[in-house]
C-alpha cells in the first residue's frame, strides 16, 4: 500500500499523489481539535525551529504559519524581505545558505518569482515549505480549501468546482486544479480571455474544462471559487476597468443563482469587495471565507509536522 | 614552415571532396592535396591524422565574448580558448559589449585582443544602430573597413520597421549581411521561457513563438523590398523556419542559423527552474524542435552557431525571473551535433561540415575560409567521430560555467584545431 505524505519538502501539489494529499488532510483533521482547546499548545515540535521567509507581503498566510508553528511548540522566526535579496547584493542562494547555516528544521518561503522554493530546496538542508511562489503554486491554500470543501460536502470526488478570475497569474488556481482533479473533482475555469489562456485545459490530463463564459462555469457548480483580482497588475491592462470586470465577471447573487442550491463560495482573500465578489455574496451563509482561514492553521500544523519529520517513524 | 596532415579523411564540401587525402600546409595556407601514403616531402613536419576527419576550420557566426566591459564573464582570450577547444577556428562576436561595438575603434580593439591571444580568429559583428538603441544608424562602412563582417543589434532587435528598412538599404551598399534576433518584444516582454503548456504549468511568464514568427516575417518582407541579405539568428520556431523556407523558394536573400540547444532540448527542461535553461530565444516545444531538425535536414537552415553567452555564476544563481538569458556553448556544440544529428542519421558528415564551416564562410563572405582547397587559409578542424568523452563545466576554458550540458556524454569530438597552419589546440584524451 502507498505510504501517506511524509516528504521532506512541500513544494507544490502537482507532484503529490492522491494518497499523499489525503494523508495531509487527515493529519490536519487531527490537529483541528487543538485549535479549539482552551490551552492551544502541544509539545509535538518542541525544540524544532521554523523560519518564515517572506519575500512578499502577507498577513494571513504568515500569521497562519506562525500560529501553526507556535501551537506545536516549535520556535518560529519571521523574516520579511521587502524586495529580493538582490537589492542588497546577495544572491538567492546566499540567503538560503546563510539561514540554513543556523540549522533550522524548516524554512517556509513565499516569493514573487515562481520556482524559488524549488531552487532553495536544492541547496538547503532544512525542509522547504512553499507558502506561495509567483504564479506557480500555493499548496497550503489548496489544502485548506480542500479541507473546507470536505467539511461541508463530506467528499471531493465527483464535485463540480468553478474557479473564476485571473487564472493566468494565480498560484491558488494552479494548486487547486491539481489537488481537486487528483481527488476526482471536475474543475471548470472562467474569466477574461486575457487571463484564461485557451490551452489552459492541457494543464492536467483530465477533469479540467476552460469555459468561455463565467455563467457556464458556475452553472450547477457545487463549489464556486473566486480569485482575487490583483489590482497592482492593472497597469498591464488585462481588462479595461475594474467596473467592467465587476459587471461581467464578478460573483453577484444573480450569478450565484446558477449554481446548485447548496453551492458554497470560497475566496483565498484578501477580497476586493464589489469587484470579484459582491458584498452580499461574501457576507452570505454560503460564503465560507472565514472557515478557510480557520482551517488554514490546522493544515499548516499538519504540513510543518510532516515536513519536520513527524510521522516518519510511524508504522 | 611546412606541415603535412597525413592519413586523415578529408571532408571539404566546398571543393567538394570526401576521401582519404593528405593536406600540405605552407606558410599558413594550404599548398596542395596529396594522395595518402605518398612520400613525405623533405623538411616537412607531419601531423598524423589517422582515423580522423580533416575539415575546414569551423566558424561560429554567433558568440558573445563580453570584452570590452564584462571581463568577469569572459574575455576575448578566454572565449577564443574555449572556441578552439570546441573545434572553432573563427568566431563572430556580437556587438553587445560595453561600450557597444558601434564604431571602428572598438571593432579594431576586439580584433587586436584576439591577435594577442593568438588562438581563434575573430570577425566582429558591428551594431546596426548607435548603442543598439534602435534609433540612429551606426557607422557600418567604417566598421567594415576595420574588419566587421556583418551588423546586428542582436538581443535588442530594432523594433521600428522603418529604421530596420533603412538599415538594410544602407548595409546593402557595403555588402554587409544584416543579422536579426527575431523577437517582437511587444509580445514577449517580461517573458522568461517559451509560452505554452510548460510555462502555464510552471507559472512562469511565457514568450510566445509568435514573437519570433512575426519579426522573422517582417525582416523577410524588408529583405525582399530592399534586396539586402537578412540572416536570421538562432531560429527556433516552426513558424520562423517555414517563413525562411518560403522566402528561399521565392529567391529572397535570406539565410539562418540554429543553436545546438535548440535542436537538442525542449521547454520541458525548465522543470526544476535551473537558470542554465534560460536563454533567448527560449527552449521551445517538441513541435518546434521537430521543425528545427527538419530544417537542418532539408537545407532551410544554413548554419550551426552556438550563441555562446557566458554569465558569471553569481548572476545565474538568482530567481528564474531575474537571472540573465544565455548559456555557454562553444565546447559542447560539436558533441551535440554528433549525438543529436550525425549519430541519429539526421545529417551526413559532409552536411555537418557544411553547416559549421562552408556555409558560415559563404554567409559572411569570409575569403579563403570554409574550404581547404589549395590556396585557402589553413584553418583546420580535426575530428575523431568515435571519441567518447564527457563535458564537465569544471574543465571549461570559458570564464563562465553556465552550461546545462555539464556531465553529458558525447561520441565525436574536435581533437585538434589549427589556425593559420598553427596547432592551437590538442585534446588531452
Amino acid at each position: 500500500m502507498e505510504k501517506p505524505f511524509r516528504r521532506r519538502d512541500l513544494l507544490g501539489i502537482r507532484n503529490l499523489s492522491a494518497v499523499e494529499i489525503k494523508g495531509i488532510l487527515d493529519t490536519a483533521e487531527n490537529f483541528r481539535e487543538i485549535n479549539a482547546r482552551e490551552i492551544k499548545k502541544v509539545p509535538t515540535l518542541r525544540g524544532k525551529t521554523v523560519i518564515n521567509l517572506f519575500f512578499e507581503n502577507s498577513t494571513r498566510t504568515r500569521t497562519s504559519f506562525e500560529l501553526a508553528a507556535k501551537r506545536l511548540s516549535a520556535d518560529a522566526v519571521n523574516i520579511s524581505v521587502s524586495s529580493s535579496s538582490v537589492s542588497k547584493g546577495e544572491t538567492l542562494v546566499d540567503t538560503a545558505l546563510n539561514l540554513d547555516a543556523m540549522d533550522p528544521d524548516c524554512i517556509v518561503v513565499r516569493h514573487g518569482s515562481a520556482g524559488v522554493p524549488h531552487q532553495l530546496a536544492k541547496v538547503s538542508r532544512a525542509a522547504i515549505v512553499n507558502a506561495g511562489d509567483g504564479a506557480n503554486e500555493h499548496p497550503t491554500q489548496a489544502l485548506l480549501d480542500a479541507m473546507t470543501i470536505r467539511e461541508h460536502k463530506k467528499k471531493i470526488k465527483g464535485l463540480e468546482v468553478a474557479i473564476v478570475g485571473d487564472i493566468l497569474h494565480s498560484r491558488v488556481a494552479r494548486s487547486n486544479i491539481h489537488l481537486l482533479t487528483k481527488l476526482g473533482a471536475k474543475v471548470r475555469v472562467a474569466g477574461p480571455g486575457t487571463l484564461v489562456p485557451n490551452d489552459f485545459g492541457s494543464l492536467v490530463e483530465s477533469g479540467l474544462t476552460v469555459c468561455a463564459h463565467t455563467e457556464e462555469a458556475i452553472e450547477d457548480a457545487d463549489v464556486v471559487m473566486i480569485l482575487r483580482i490583483q489590482r497592482e497588475r492593472q497597469d498591464s491592462a488585462y481588462f479595461p476597468t475594474l467596473r467592467e470586470y465587476a459587471i461581467h465577471y464578478g460573483l453577484t447573487n444573480e450569478r450565484l443563482e446558477l449554481a446548485r442550491k447548496d453551492a458554497i463560495v470560497l475566496h483565498p482573500g484578501p477580497m476586493n469587495r464589489g469587484i470579484e465578489i459582491a458584498s452580499e455574496v461574501a457576507d452570505s451563509s454560503r460564503s465560507l471565507i472565514l472557515d478557510q482561514v480557520k482551517y488554514g492553521v490546522a493544515v499548516r500544523m499538519a504540513v510543518l509536522y510532516l515536513a519536520t519529520g513527524g510521522g516518519v517513524s510511524s508504522e | 614552415m611546412r606541415l603535412l596532415i597525413a592519413n586523415g579523411h578529408l571532408i571539404d564540401p566546398a571543393a567538394p571532396e570526401n576521401t582519404g587525402m593528405d593536406v600540405l600546409i605552407e606558410d599558413g595556407r594550404v599548398a596542395e592535396w596529396r594522395k595518402s601514403g605518398e612520400a613525405v616531402p623533405e623538411g616537412c613536419e607531419v601531423l598524423d591524422a589517422a582515423g580522423l576527419l580533416v575539415a575546414p576550420g569551423f566558424i561560429d557566426l554567433h558568440v558573445h565574448l563580453r570584452e570590452p566591459g564584462q571581463e568577469h564573464k569572459e574575455t576575448i582570450a578566454s572565449g577564443c580558448a574555449a572556441a578552439v577547444a570546441g573545434g572553432w577556428t573563427s568566431v563572430c562576436p556580437m556587438p553587445n559589449t560595453n561600450p557597444v561595438n558601434d564604431n571602428a575603434a572598438i571593432t579594431r580593439y576586439m580584433i587586436e585582443q584576439a591577435e594577442h591571444a593568438g588562438l581563434a580568429n575573430i570577425f566582429p559583428i558591428g551594431a546596426i544602430t548607435k548603442s543598439s538603441d534602435g534609433a540612429e544608424l551606426a557607422e557600418m562602412g567604417e566598421m567594415k573597413a576595420a574588419g566587421a563582417v556583418a551588423v546586428s543589434d542582436d538581443g535588442r532587435p530594432v523594433p521600428n520597421a522603418g529604421i530596420m528598412r533603412r538599415a538594410m538599404q544602407y548595409a546593402k551598399d557595403f555588402d554587409l549581411p544584416v543579422i536579426d534576433h527575431c523577437e517582437d518584444k511587444s509580445l514577449s516582454s517580461g517573458g522568461v521561457m517559451n509560452e505554452g503548456k510548460m510555462s502555464l504549468l510552471l507559472g512562469l511568464k511565457g514568450m510566445p513563438a509568435l514573437a519570433e514568427d512575426i519579426d522573422a516575417v517582417r525582416d523577410i518582407l524588408l529583405a525582399a523590398d530592399t534586396g539586402a541579405h537578412i540572416h536570421i539568428a538562432h531560429v527556433s520556431t516552426k513558424g520562423a523556419i517555414e517563413a525562411v523556407r518560403r522566402a528561399k523558394n521565392e529567391g529572397i536573400n535570406v539565410t539562418c542559423e540554429v543553436t545546438p540547444h535548440h535542436f537538442t532540448l525542449t521547454d520541458r527542461s525548465v522543470e526544476g527552474y535551473d537558470t542554465n535553461y534560460k536563454m533567448a530565444p527560449p527552449l521551445r516545444s517538441e513541435v518546434d524542435v521537430e521543425a528545427v531538425i527538419e530544417g537542418i535536414k532539408d537545407g532551410t537552415i544554413d548554419a550551426i552557431a552556438t550563441d555562446h553567452a557566458p554569465h558569471h555564476h553569481d548572476e545565474k544563481a538568482l530567481e528564474f525571473d531575474r537571472a540573465p538569458f544565455g548559456i555557454t556553448g562553444l565546447e559542447t556544440a560539436v558533441g551535440l551535433a554528433f549525438n543529436e544529428l550525425v549519430h541519429k542519421g539526421v545529417i551526413s558528415l559532409e552536411r555537418l561540415v557544411e553547416l559549421c564551416s562552408a556555409n558560415p564562410a559563404r554567409i559572411f563572405k569570409l575569403k579563403d575560409r570554409g574550404t581547404l582547397a589549395p590556396g585557402s587559409i589553413a584553418d583546420v578542424t580535426l575530428i575523431d567521430p568515435d571519441a567518447k568523452w564527457t563535458y564537465l563545466n569544471s574543465e571549461s576554458r570559458s570564464k563562465s560555467r553556465n552550461c546545462p550540458f555539464d556531465g553529458w556524454e558525447f561520441t565525436g569530438r574536435a581533437v585538434m584545431t589549427l589556425v593559420g597552419g598553427r596547432l592551437v589546440y590538442r585534446s588531452e584524451a
